[in-house]
């Protein structure tokens, strides 16, 4: 018997840690990660909800987040190896062409 | 039992989730996230949520990590260097998390403190309730995720095909 806090405050902390390696790492692939840990923690949210809930509807939702977690990733790395063919770096104090 | 389970893989998550954020080598980030979303499944299954668990296992870390992997080595990523970070994350970064987390703990305990707990085994449906809502009322949602898949797979083979 596990409270259902529990499970909402696990996925508070993830999505915290995610959030934080957002913020403080450097290497865009980390950064990158730091979001599906994100996504991770969301879903974990869905699924202790759609337990709570008695809806089906919750564990929907996460099969759509992880195919959207898929796209995104082809794509997101494919950004990547463009990045790193034309920069030379993976550094994202580096890549500030955009920067205001 | 399932508390044991539960304290064990968040327990195991989180320590994960702290060292993808110490490492410095992307691989190193790389094979924690693994063990972050190995024990995230074992969660789902403690939630009742079978199929969950079993494409968290083969998609994700399965398929998506591979492609991480995979392009960490292609790349030749190596060790991140340190920069000089921004004085107001270094300082302000962690207060403002701990509040953050603070806050939200706040809203989970006034809301769903007197929540029933999570019952192993009186669980609601199986992947049978998840297909037969998946292909009746959410078919619309699937089919066009076919076509967001199609354009993903699109659009990476033209970045990294060309020249840009």
């Amino acid at each position: 018997m596990v409270p259902l806090s529990w499970y909402l405050v696990l996925s508070a902390v993830l999505f915290g840690l995610g959030v934080a390696g957002f913020l403080f790492k450097r290497n865009i692939i980390t950064i990158f990660m730091s979001i599906e840990l994100m996504l991770n923690a969301v879903n974990l949210s869905f699924v202790a909800f759609s337990y709570y809930w008695r809806q089906i509807a919750g564990q929907i939702f996460v099969f759509f987040v992880i195919v959207v977690a898929a796209a995104e990733a082809a794509v997101g790395l494919a950004i990547i190896i463009v990045v790193f063919r034309n920069r030379q770096t993976l550094n994202v104090d580096d890549l500030e062409a955009m920067k205001f | 039992m399932d508390i044991f389970l539960f304290l064990t893989f968040a327990l195991l998550a989180v320590g994960c989730a702290i060292n993808l954020l110490v490492q410095r080598h992307p691989i190193s980030s790389a094979l924690s996230l693994i063990g972050v979303l190995g024990s995230l499944a074992v969660l789902y299954l403690l939630l009742g949520a079978e199929f969950i668990a079993a494409i968290q296992v083969i998609v994700y870390a399965g398929a998506i990590m591979v492609l991480f992997v995979f392009v960490i080595m292609l790349l030749n990523a190596g060790e991140e260097e340190r920069t000089k970070r921004s004085r107001l994350a270094r300082f302000l970064g962690f207060p403002l998390f701990a509040v953050l987390l603070a806050q939200i703990g706040h809203v989970v305990y006034r809301h769903f403190g007197a929540a029933p707990p999570v019952e192993f085994g009186r669980f609601m449906g199986s992947t049978e309730t998840l297909g037969r809502a998946l292909f009746r009322d959410y078919v619309l949602p699937f089919e066009v995720t076919s076509v967001l898949i199609l354009v993903a797979i699109v659009g990476a083979v033209v970045l990294a095909h060309k020249e840009i």
